[in-house]
């Protein structure tokens, strides 16, 4: 891929993306530094959900704030409807930040405990220098709420008067207060109870298609992720190691067909026997010179643990990362 | 829930309803200290020095026949004043500087927890003394000496609170909303930090009260014949054997101020429930 | 006789009731899914077969709680203790604090086998690395020697499964013990723990939220709602034809594969908090199907054509 030139159909493309954290470097411990993102690149095509899918420390969440320039990133750029967003200056990233939202993991935290949602629903108003009447922040927050599903009796609570599931509704009405055009949706049902994990993810549905919103959806969850996305990339230590093109494409690599086949269905006709991966996660310090996955993989060979495998076409929109592919 | 909430809950239990009538016992006295004392502080009676406590002097008189109970209650305002204003402005310049370091970290950062921390391994007594000896005894050298040496103590309580609440997620969605690190610092993170910051303020004004009548003992504090409990305290040593009350009323005086504040401070941490939060510094 | 009989118990914490009527048995070797959303009251269920209700300040109001034929409630603390770890034992959720960080992991599972079985040190030491083996964990001889914080998650909640069957128990109360683990590793650790329990003939009470894991694992299926049974039915029938519409609607929560966009809805309004439950059948404010009887009368807990439910308008 030309890291230069980012495609006219994607809201969102992300070229050789990476960040590094260190650790240490005082008087006692050396410095250690560890990729949470390495060397990604990924279109979001507009209008399209695209799922990023991986477990604990596989970086998702890293590349979600990369996305937003909510952390810069170490080398590798972003570009946004065109835009290179570390050339932004700050007036015109603040005016950027309008196209561009999150919705958070944690509703619990995600709205200022001393905050009324009424407030909370104004303040992007209030932060981007746009005034309002009385009448216009009164008519402003009965939208809001009420395109979430919420009553607007709600207006004058404070978060903990709120269950789970409705502050993560006045997180997403506050995500799409300033109309944006993109969404990053950071498991945004993961703390919530399965029966209303799934009115989340109704209520997203439904607003994508009436805002005509793209969504790029971190998940830990696969079968969330099949369900909701067109499009699928799987995650491992920092790198994507598959990009599935569908719901119902067969993954080809070995770690994305683990998390798959680790995937329990509400079905207990289709009980599996689950492959058991050999070994742990390696740390994130780790400098591995060969496909991160080598260490568990069934299929590892010498030149997998020598020799990184890059991401290859595989044709359909179907991408990976691996020597020795399933069939 | 409103701000007075947890104040009023304070005040229902036994201990805070105790200590704060006899808080605004004493903060009545210090405001209206012309109108409640039944002489005037500075009047010198030589004839009646030393007189007893009885019907005209309830607390006797001093060994120059001023009434005591008049100077106790201009002392409260002395005591007071000196104590509030020097820990306002402690935590004014602690909330400042606390909230930069915390948020900024870097190098600034750096610079004040070294200060912070060399300044907190001293007592706050012995900082003090120093700069007294620096810019001369005084009631403003009083108040600056004792805004002063409770600064490190409000700077790394700010501190800590403003590390803990920068990572919450609101703080990361506001900022994803284009807001700039004035805002984030003035309407999310200080609102937030300030009630333990308050609280700790409160507490240490039962602290600064010793302390500036500790220095009013050494004669370093409110200059004659302004009253100030240490000061009085200080001349009673003299005629302990002749006329005891006159170190027994000062030390009571602050004896009771100082447990008020510090149970009303308490009444106070229960009820807004932040003893952790206190703890983290 | 079933291993485990507990009838109609019900739940006080101060003022509170947590817990009413809650009812369900679990036979030898049979494994039986406990399920419910937060505050359904499944952990507070596995406290009170554990008997350690009293350390949260909630007494068990009504109903027994029978073990091997013996009536647990009113059994003295020092009974109990004989009881739990010997022969009913816990895996609870969260293995970062259920190992004491400053012993080694084979000092800590050998203890169990000590203190239960009576075994010497060195019998237990060879017990241990037996059941590290069976757990599938590299090299149990330097797993034994290494102290918790050098695990990964799921590698303590190996060990804490190791312990739990170390003394060779009756029953194990697992609640929701890979909720905080990774999917992958999740998968592995409810395989092998289902294949340990059923290897020995265990019965195994497992606690979780999860559809999925219970539709893998279970014979049997509890389902709980807002500190009742809504439904006990065996793990085909429940997924097949559930009885109860809580049970239906938690079921079409999950997306399948190949399910129609847009067709994942979720069960309407709020799961309900203790402090204001409906009155008469819990779910009726998020039932389609409530009449006005489910709005005034709780449905008792009854036999249908299969397994029992607590609906008035039970579809089968």
């Amino acid at each position: 891929m030309d890291a230069s030139v980012p495609r006219d159909d994607s809201l969102v493309t992300m070229t050789d993306l990476t960040r590094e954290f260190s650790s240490g470097g005082s008087l006692m411990k050396p410095r250690r530094t560890m990729r949470a993102v390495n060397n990604v690149s990924l279109d979001v095509p507009r209008g399209n959900v695209t799922g990023v899918v991986g477990e604990s420390g596989c970086g998702k969440s890293t590349l979600a704030r990369l996305v937003l320039r909510l952390l810069e990133a170490t080398e590798g750029t972003v570009f946004f409807d065109g835009k290179n967003l570390a050339t932004q200056s700050q007036a015109e990233m603040r005016k950027l930040r309008r196209q561009m939202q999150m919705v958070f993991q944690d509703p619990y935290s995600a709205i200022d405990p001393r905050y009324t949602i009424r407030r909370a629903l104004l303040e992007p108003f209030q932060v981007q220098g746009e005034a309002k009447t009385a009448a216009e922040a009164k008519t402003t927050v009965e939208e809001l709420i009420s395109m979430v599903g919420l009553s607007t009796r709600m207006m004058d609570s404070f978060p903990h008067q709120l269950s789970g599931g409705q502050k993560q509704r006045v997180g997403i009405a506050r995500a799409l207060a300033l109309r944006p055009s993109f969404l990053v949706l950071d498991e945004p049902t993961a703390s919530l109870d399965v029966s209303i994990q799934a009115q989340i993810i109704d209520l997203l549905e439904a607003l994508k298609e009436e805002l005509g919103l793209t969504y790029l959806f971190i998940s830990h969850d696969l079968s969330l992720v099949r369900y909701f996305c067109d499009r699928v990339v799987v995650m491992y230590l920092g790198r994507v190691v598959e990009i599935l093109s569908g719901a119902e494409t067969q993954p080809r690599h070995h770690y994305a067909h683990a998390l798959l086949e680790s995937n329990f269905e509400p079905d207990p006709t289709r009980r599996k026997i689950v492959t058991m991966l050999g070994g742990e996660i390696p740390s994130p310090f780790a400098k591995i010179p060969g496909c991160a996955f080598a260490a568990r993989c069934p299929a590892a060979s010498d030149m997998c643990k020598r020799e990184r495998p890059p991401l290859s076409n595989l044709g359909d929109g179907q991408m990976v990362a691996c020597h020795n592919p399933m069939d | 829930m409103t701000a007075f909430a947890p104040i009023k809950t304070a005040i229902r239990s036994p201990r805070g309803g105790v200590s704060a009538a006899v808080l605004l016992l004493v903060v009545v006295c210090a405001l209206f200290a012309p109108l409640i004392a039944p002489y005037a502080y500075d009047i010198q009676n030589l004839p009646g020095a030393n007189t007893e406590p009885g019907a005209a002097h309830w607390m006797g008189t001093d060994e120059f026949g001023r009434d005591l109970m008049s100077r106790i209650i201009y002392g409260a305002r002395t005591s007071l004043s000196v104590a509030v204003t020097a820990i306002s402005i402690s935590v004014a310049a602690g909330l400042t500087l606390g909230a930069m370091a915390g948020y900024f970290g870097g190098w600034f950062d750096r610079a004040v927890t070294a200060v912070v921390d060399l300044t907190w391994s001293f007592p706050e007594i012995l900082i003090a003394l120093i700069l007294i000896a620096i810019i001369g005894p005084g009631l403003e050298s009083t108040m600056v000496a004792i805004s002063i040496a409770y600064l490190a103590q409000f700077t790394r309580l700010t501190r800590a609170q403003i590390m803990a609440l920068k990572n919450e997620t609101y703080v990361e969605a506001t900022t994803n909303l284009g807001a700039g690190h004035f805002h984030i610092i003035f309407r999310h993170l200080l609102p937030n930090a300030l009630t333990p910051v308050i609280v700790a303020g409160m507490l240490a004004t039962g602290d600064a009260i010793i302390l500036e009548a500790t220095l009013g003992f050494f004669g370093l504090g409110a200059q004659p014949p302004t009253p100030s409990w240490g000061a009085m305290m200080s001349s009673g040593t003299a005629q302990i054997f002749i006329a005891p009350w006159i170190i027994i009323f000062p030390g009571l005086a602050i004896a009771i101020t100082v447990i008020s504040i510090n149970l009303f401070g308490d009444a106070l941490i229960e009820a807004l429930d932040i003893r952790n939060r206190l703890r983290s510094v | 006789m079933a291993l485990l009989s507990v009838q109609g118990i019900s739940v006080a914490i101060g003022a509170l009731c947590p817990l009413e009527g809650v009812t369900f048995d679990i036979d030898k070797g049979e494994i039986l899914g406990l399920v419910g959303e937060s505050g359904s009251g499944k952990s507070l269920t596995a406290m009170c077969v554990m008997g350690l209700l009293p350390r949260i300040g909630g007494t068990i109001t009504k109903g027994s709680i029978a073990f091997d034929g013996r009536e647990l409630i009113g059994l003295p603390e020092i009974e109990l203790r004989r009881l739990r770890g010997k022969r009913i034992a816990l895996i609870s959720q969260n293995p970062m604090t259920s190992l004491d960080p400053i012993i080694r992991i084979g000092a800590q599972i050998d203890q169990v086998s000590i203190l239960h079985l009576g075994l010497s040190a060195t019998t237990a030491k060879a017990r241990s690395l037996d059941l590290i083996a069976q757990l599938r964990i590299p090299e149990p001889e330097a797993i034994h020697r290494a102290y918790p914080h050098q695990l990964s998650g799921g590698m303590k909640q190996r060990i804490i499964i190791a312990m739990a069957l170390a003394a060779d128990p009756d029953l194990i109360v697992a609640d929701e013990p890979t909720t905080a683990l990774d999917v992958t590793i999740q998968a592995q650790i409810i395989q092998i723990m289902v294949e340990l329990v059923r290897d020995r003939g265990l019965a195994l009470m497992l606690i979780t939220h999860d559809m999925g894991v219970v539709a893998q694992a279970c014979d049997r299926v509890v389902v709980l709602y807002a500190g009742r049974v809504a439904e006990m039915n065996g793990i085909g029938e429940i997924f097949a034809e559930p009885k109860h519409p809580y049970t239906r609607e938690l079921i079409r929560c999950i997306p399948r594969l190949g399910q129609e966009p847009g067709s994942l809805k979720g069960i309407p309004g709020v799961v309900p908090s203790i402090v204001d439950y409906p009155d008469g059948c819990r779910f009726n404010p998020r039932c389609s199907n409530a009449q006005a009887l489910c709005r005034d009368e709780a449905p008792a807990l009854e036999p249908k054509s299969s397994g029992l439910a607590a609906c008035h308008f039970s579809e089968v």
